[in-house]
């Protein structure tokens, strides 16, 4: 059939107009590397540095977490599976209340140094930068590589049980080749997340060996007022994204959230040392993952109902931009991901993914650029927020939607055309109910990401901050008993966005 | 009133197939072949999901080459998914007479009766998934009863019944076939069934349909392509 003109292609060429027209804008107004000084390129070796060594820590790490969490069945094993998926959508700011409470100057670790008499041990700098980026992609790296280990088909262990394997046997023949497998996509993913970090090298970071490039951005536009030299430093930063990517062609980067997770069998369970081993492990990284989040909550929960007036207002109005943001990149998504489907066209789909090159930062400095005759930096916060939040949820969501809407059209696409089932129709009773799934779970993520996020909202002098804004407003105020208080609050807001959009897209009965 | 195909040829990399026939209006015609051989192909390109790269389709002497499927005089039984699972029963039939589903009362009490006629009475409500695979079939019967239209395309809509189930279908097909005077095209693998539904058969072989010939002789003699396939 003829391909006609849909909705999709516009999304697609807006999108791509939008964000080339920015990266043009940005590109223009760069100077030439020349205009970088040796503090930049500082930024730019220890973006790659931090984000290798978090990659490499990450990925070894989890290593034998995700064997133990495989070869083990015990109670809260399942929810542990799941809380794992949770740091994906845990605003970035609270996770570094939490690293401050346990890891900080007055957190339980440095107590318990000094009750010992120990030196003690600081969170700011490149280490803080490192602890912050493994605690969010350690339980990731462990699902991915979890799902590595449960694609191993069962009958290969009943085979190498039968031949009489000795763990090591299994390790050499069944598991390494596995690892040798997926273990590069997991640390190229968590490489790619580490890449344009900036929340945590804005709060934890700083200074001359703890800048990344992002940060740097910010620097150079929100204290030294350098458009140049922040648009010059944003080309950098698309460079390191596009190289990555590139990189990416070549190695498999695996899906890291939401894909299933549980089959029944569980590989050999060896007993003696490697079973308290293996116990070690896995309350060693529940408590890494949880309890950061316990003492914020311990401390921060009784006191939020005497969170003053603008932390609340910050919260409303995190959630209506968050909400905006969410049915804004849920549209965006559902009309891509309906047109690759049915057409099959490969540019939308790119066009969809063009966000992955484009840090957050970099759109907002070439938004500015570009709007800056028209609007004023208070005006434009709050909506260039939404804007790029919406942008940047997009490949998360078109990796839902996209196989879901392909499995639609495959099986009721011809159905639906030798009814004439089109347009409104089409929508209301065939495309929103089969997709209500996959679409909730997008616009979820969409809405605690935006809720969450602590980016672009710094490039602006606003009076309006979002609640993550607030929040880190209250921490350099050094107010840590508000800072905690809102933390929870924050963290409750995304996780309840996040829950309310996914659940309504299960209300839809699916037989 | 009959269906012809012009000087039709499609190509699909190296597939390639040609027919040059019509068919009465009313009549019945299984369509038989090996695998492969492009059964279902002549199928989608009568039902409108394939252009041909020559060639047309004309029904009642009416180019139809162009028109989209849902607006052919055409309904077709696909070899699954037939019936949308997040919808009753009765919407399902319903989206025979209206695709958004604003139907008025007289229209509602033809789905009823429609059901009723297909032996589905009361089953209104259901979802397809509380069916069994021969209700589903009935299901599906009963939208093509419904939407009335000239030509009626089967691919192989039964093969998963068993046989007693599927003869219990032909039946309530002829029927229907009947009642509504529409032609039909039955792509089957089963002899039995062309022998049992269609008193002519299209043999598609070597790239081409042939023009109908009776069922019966067909299949007591076949040519050497279609023996070695009906073994």
């Amino acid at each position: 059939m003829a391909a006609r003109l849909q909705l999709g292609h516009l999304v697609a060429a807006f999108l791509a107009a939008g964000i080339l027209g920015t990266l043009a804008a940005v590109a223009w107004f760069a100077g030439g590397l020349g205009g970088l000084t040796e503090w930049d390129w500082r930024a730019v070796r220890f973006t790659l540095w931090q984000a290798a060594l978090s990659a490499t820590l990450s990925a070894l790490l989890a290593v034998p977490v995700a064997r133990a969490l495989a070869r083990r069945r015990f109670r809260g094993r399942g929810l542990l599976v799941t809380l794992l998926g949770a740091p994906f959508i845990l605003p970035v700011i609270v996770a570094i209340m939490g690293l401050i409470a346990i890891f900080g100057r007055n957190g339980a670790l440095n107590e318990g140094l000094r009750a010992l008499g120990l030196p003690e041990i600081g969170i700011y700098g490149w280490q803080g930068v490192i602890l912050a980026h493994v605690f969010f992609n350690l339980p990731l790296s462990v699902r991915l590589i979890l799902q590595g280990w449960q694609a191993i088909p069962a009958e290969r262990f009943r085979l190498a049980a039968s031949l009489g394997f000795a763990p090591r046997d299994i390790a050499r023949h069944l598991e390494r080749p596995m690892l040798r497998e997926v273990l590069p996509g997991v640390w190229l993913a968590v490489f790619l997340v580490c890449l344009t970090s900036f929340t945590v090298a804005l709060a934890l970071g700083g200074g001359p060996r703890a800048t990344t490039v992002e940060l740097a951005i910010y620097q150079a536009f929100r204290f030294d007022f350098d458009l140049g030299r922040a648009a010059t430093l944003g080309l950098v930063q698309i460079a390191l994204c596009i190289g990555a990517l590139l990189a990416a062609r070549w190695i498999a980067v695996p899906a890291g959230f939401g894909a299933g997770m549980d089959t029944a069998h569980a590989p050999p369970a060896p007993a003696g040392w490697r079973r308290w081993a293996d116990v070690v492990v896995i309350t060693a990284a529940a408590a890494f993952l949880l309890l950061p989040l316990s003492a914020v909550i311990a401390s921060g929960l009784p006191r939020i109902a005497q969170l003053p007036a603008e932390v609340w207002d910050a919260a409303w109005r995190s959630v209506i931009m968050a909400v905006i943001s969410a049915l804004l990149s849920m549209a965006a998504c559902l009309a891509l991901a309906l047109t690759v489907a049915r057409s099959g066209a490969r540019w939308v789909e790119t066009a969809g993914m063009a966000p992955l090159i484009a840090s957050p930062l970099v759109l907002g400095t070439g938004l500015f650029i570009l709007l800056r005759g028209i609007a004023s930096p208070q005006q434009m916060a709050l909506p260039v927020t939404v804007a790029i939040n919406a942008a940047m949820a997009l490949p998360f969501g078109l990796r839902a939607l996209i196989p879901a809407a392909r499995t639609l059209q495959a099986d009721y696409g011809r159905l639906a055309a030798s009814l004439d089932l089109r347009g409104w129709a089409r929508l209301r009773h065939l495309t929103l109910p089969r997709l209500a799934r996959p679409l909730g779970f997008a616009g979820g993520l969409a809405a605690a990401l935006a809720m969450g996020d602590l980016g672009v909202i710094t490039l602006f002098a606003t009076d309006q901050p979002t609640l993550p804004l607030k929040l880190y407003q209250l921490m350099n105020s050094y107010r840590m008993a508000d800072a905690a208080a809102a933390s929870v609050l924050l963290m409750a807001l995304s996780f309840a966005l996040f829950w309310a959009f996914d659940r309504g897209g299960r209300l839809e009965p699916d037989p | 009133m009959s269906l012809t195909l012009e000087s039709i040829l499609i190509r699909q990399g190296e597939f390639a197939l040609a027919a040059d026939l019509t068919l009465p209006a009313g009549g019945r015609f299984a369509v038989i072949g090996a695998s492969g051989s492009g059964k279902s192909t002549l199928l989608s390109l009568i039902g409108g999901f394939l252009a041909p790269e020559a060639g047309r389709v004309l029904w009642s002497g009416r180019d139809i080459t162009a028109l989209p499927p849902g607006q052919r005089p055409v309904s077709t039984l696909f070899q699954s998914h037939n019936l949308f699972p997040h919808l009753t029963v009765a919407q399902n039939v319903g989206m025979g007479l209206r695709a958004d589903l604003r139907l008025d009362a007289a229209q509602k009490a033809r789905v009823t009766a429609s059901l009723a006629e297909v032996g589905l009475e009361g089953m209104e409500a259901r979802r397809p998934a509380a069916l069994s695979g021969g209700q589903q079939s009935r299901v599906a019967l009963a939208r093509v009863l419904l939407r009335d239209r000239d030509i009626l395309l089967l691919d192989e809509p039964f093969s998963a019944l068993g046989p007693a189930l599927k003869s219990e279908m032909l039946a309530l097909l002829a029927r229907i076939a009947e009642r509504t005077g529409a032609t039909v095209l039955m792509v089957t693998h089963d002899p039995a069934d062309a022998r049992a539904f269609a008193p002519e058969t299209l043999l598609v072989e070597a790239g081409r349909v042939h023009p109908p010939q009776p069922t019966a002789a067909l299949l007591d003699n076949p040519p050497p392509g279609l023996r070695a396939y009906l073994g």
